[in-house]
């Protein structure tokens, strides 16, 4: 197929975004069972397994996923495309599917921590070669003057991935009693991904190597170093260092504070009900998406730059405001409360060490709809109060569930977040292969959206959850937002070096 | 504009030291004495590899722009 044809081009897509989608499918699963698996893998009251599932989180995001980037991007551009993003795509299929398979730490001891880590770091591998193979296989393939609409298709497939894990957890749950998934019901989503990847597998071993890449080679004009000719020379490191501070960067940490620091926000600082949060974050998801679409197919018509830098100056101005009005929208001091409804009470609970704690359980209604309920635990030894600084321990955990008009509100607000995240993120794609010559672009795209998504945006909530902290014991009375500091100051210096040093290219002549 | 892209060479080569200052003294070094091991890993990334490719990536882009790497005739 011709890079300037249409013809096929939906096979093309089809095939990259669905392996694209189940790799991004196979590493959420793993965030979203994390409960589960820490309790079959890691157990918490052993020191150096609980270091390891903290290695085992962090390691994967930070760390592995650059150098997955690396080692992929070189062999795609050693290899081909097409065989490297299939190795990509089997090898994050099997660790996962293995992932499934492992003995818990009740039966083998310390080696299942160990392989559950092994494994998670292959799958980090997997995923920093996955996309670049995947960018670059739909660019190379889309005619000139549309390649950020048909690249875009591939941006969506890092939320559909998070869908369907939900989806598919939420399926094995229902249809399973709780013992039972607590038990070994776990395990089916990771052994689901083995037959996704099967099929992904053979849709793609029928596809055509790209274009570009096929002509380059039959013209003896692959690189046979990509890393030397990528990062050992002046004038294409200058462009790496270009899309990681003018482009990655920023868009790694608008990716991450909307759609994971909002979710986060919402459970611990706004107390909102987890299921609730789901599902806003789901309704909000599902109505952004297309615009991962629309923001590729114009930036084809108006260029990619303004868009980007678009999304990224809405970030910097609107966080904090929207934040704001996030945290007021379900503030109960801003609500009036129904004291005649409300209920304290009083029980005692069996903890770990066999003594009992006493619990105070305290349900509030408000005139809206809105419901509190707060749950206090205060510890007890031989039956008094365990005291710390003189204190009575205590721990205080609040639920809220809101109404459905805070809902719509606050679906509309993460709605415009993840706005902002489709400006950004739907031309990326198409800015990074038209950055770099085909002969070392898998290797020279890769590195700069591995290391702004994974290490920029991947600190994010690490970093921001300090702040907030910080705020906190300074007695910052809008601590809640403090968080906001690191997306906004990362977003600004990307805005200045992306304003001032990127080009608006001329896409309809510009060929890769 | 070529001037401009240059002078901002020396405020991205500050900003890269900045950030190394604080990546080190705010963010790394007070990680490792809190004795959590959340902390721990959290410190050794920050210092280990965030610090690195700020100070070494957004140091070597403002010097390739303060040489005029990113002028619009290259």
């Amino acid at each position: 197929m011709s890079a300037t044809s249409t013809k096929g081009i939906w096979k093309v897509i089809s095939a990259s975004s669905m392996g694209t989608m189940i790799e991004w499918y196979d590493f959420y699963i793993f965030g979203s069972l994390a409960v589960v698996i820490s309790t079959k893998f890691f157990p918490a009251d052993n020191p150096t397994a609980a270091f390891l599932a903290t290695l085992a989180t962090f390691a994967v995001g930070f760390v592995v996923r650059p150098f997955g980037a690396l080692f992929f991007g070189r062999l795609g551009d050693l290899i081909g495309r097409k065989y490297t993003f299939m190795v990509t795509l089997l090898l994050m299929g099997g660790a996962t599917f293995l992932i499934g398979c492992i003995p818990s730490y009740e039966t083998i001891g310390f080696m299942a921590p160990v392989l559950v880590l092994i494994l998670r770091m292959l799958q980090g591998l997997a995923l920093g070669g996955e996309y670049g193979g995947a960018a670059t296989y739909v660019a190379e393939h889309a005619p000139v003057g549309q390649r950020g609409y048909w690249t875009s298709w591939i941006q969506t497939t890092a939320t559909v991935g998070l869908f369907i894990s939900l989806m598919v957890i939420l399926a094995t749950r229902s249809i399973l009693t709780p013992e039972q998934f607590d038990l070994w019901g776990w395990r089916v989503p990771f052994w689901i991904s083995i037959v996704m990847v099967g099929v992904s597998y053979l849709i793609r071993k029928n596809m055509d190597e790209s274009p570009v890449f096929a002509k380059a080679k039959s013209e003896g004009n692959t690189s046979t170093n990509p890393l030397k000719e990528s990062f050992g020379n002046r004038y294409n490191l200058k462009f790496v260092l270009l899309a990681l501070f003018g482009a990655t960067m920023g868009q790694g940490v608008v990716w991450y504070t909307g759609q994971f620091y909002a979710m986060s926000f919402m459970k611990t600082v706004m107390a909102i009900d987890s299921s609730q949060v789901d599902t806003l974050l789901g309704i909000a998801l599902v109505m952004g998406t297309p615009f991962f679409i629309v923001f590729g197919w114009l930036s084809d018509k108006i260029g990619r730059k303004y868009i980007m830098m678009g999304g990224l100056l809405c970030a910097i101005l609107l966080y904090r405001p929207i934040y704001k009005q996030m945290y007021e929208t379900t503030n109960v001091n801003n609500k009036t409360e129904i004291v005649a409804n409300t209920k304290i009470v009083p029980a005692l609970k069996e903890n770990s060490k066999q003594t009992m704690d006493s619990i105070y359980t305290t349900n509030k209604e408000y005139t809206d709809g809105t419901t509190l309920v707060e749950v206090k635990t205060v510890y007890l030894e031989d039956g008094t109060a365990v005291l710390v600084d003189g204190k009575p321990k205590m721990d205080t955990k609040t639920t809220i569930n809101i109404n459905w008009d805070d809902k719509w509100a606050l679906i509309l607000l993460i709605f415009i977040q993840v706005i902002f995240v489709t400006m950004v993120y739907g031309p990326i794609a198409a800015f990074l292969v038209e950055m770099f010559p085909a002969k070392i672009r898998y290797t020279s795209m890769s590195l700069p959206y591995h290391v702004g998504n994974g290490i920029f945006g991947g600190l994010l909530p690490a970093i921001s959850t300090y702040l907030v902290i910080n705020g906190k014991d300074n007695g910052d009375p809008e601590f809640y937002l403090e968080g906001l500091w690191y997306p906004i100051i990362i977003a600004a210096v990307c805005f200045a070096v992306g304003m001032i040093y990127i080009k608006n290219k001329d896409l309809k002549n510009t060929h890769i | 504009m070529n001037l401009l892209k240059r002078i901002l060479g020396l405020v991205w080569i500050a900003l890269a030291i900045a950030a190394a200052y604080f990546c080190i003294f705010t963010f790394g070094l007070p990680k490792f004495a809190s004795g959590k091991q959340d902390d721990l890993v959290f410190g050794i990334i920050i210092l280990f590899i965030l610090t690195p490719l700020i100070v070494l990536g957004l140091g070597t882009f403002g010097y390739y722009a303060l040489m005029g790497d990113y002028d619009d005739n290259k």
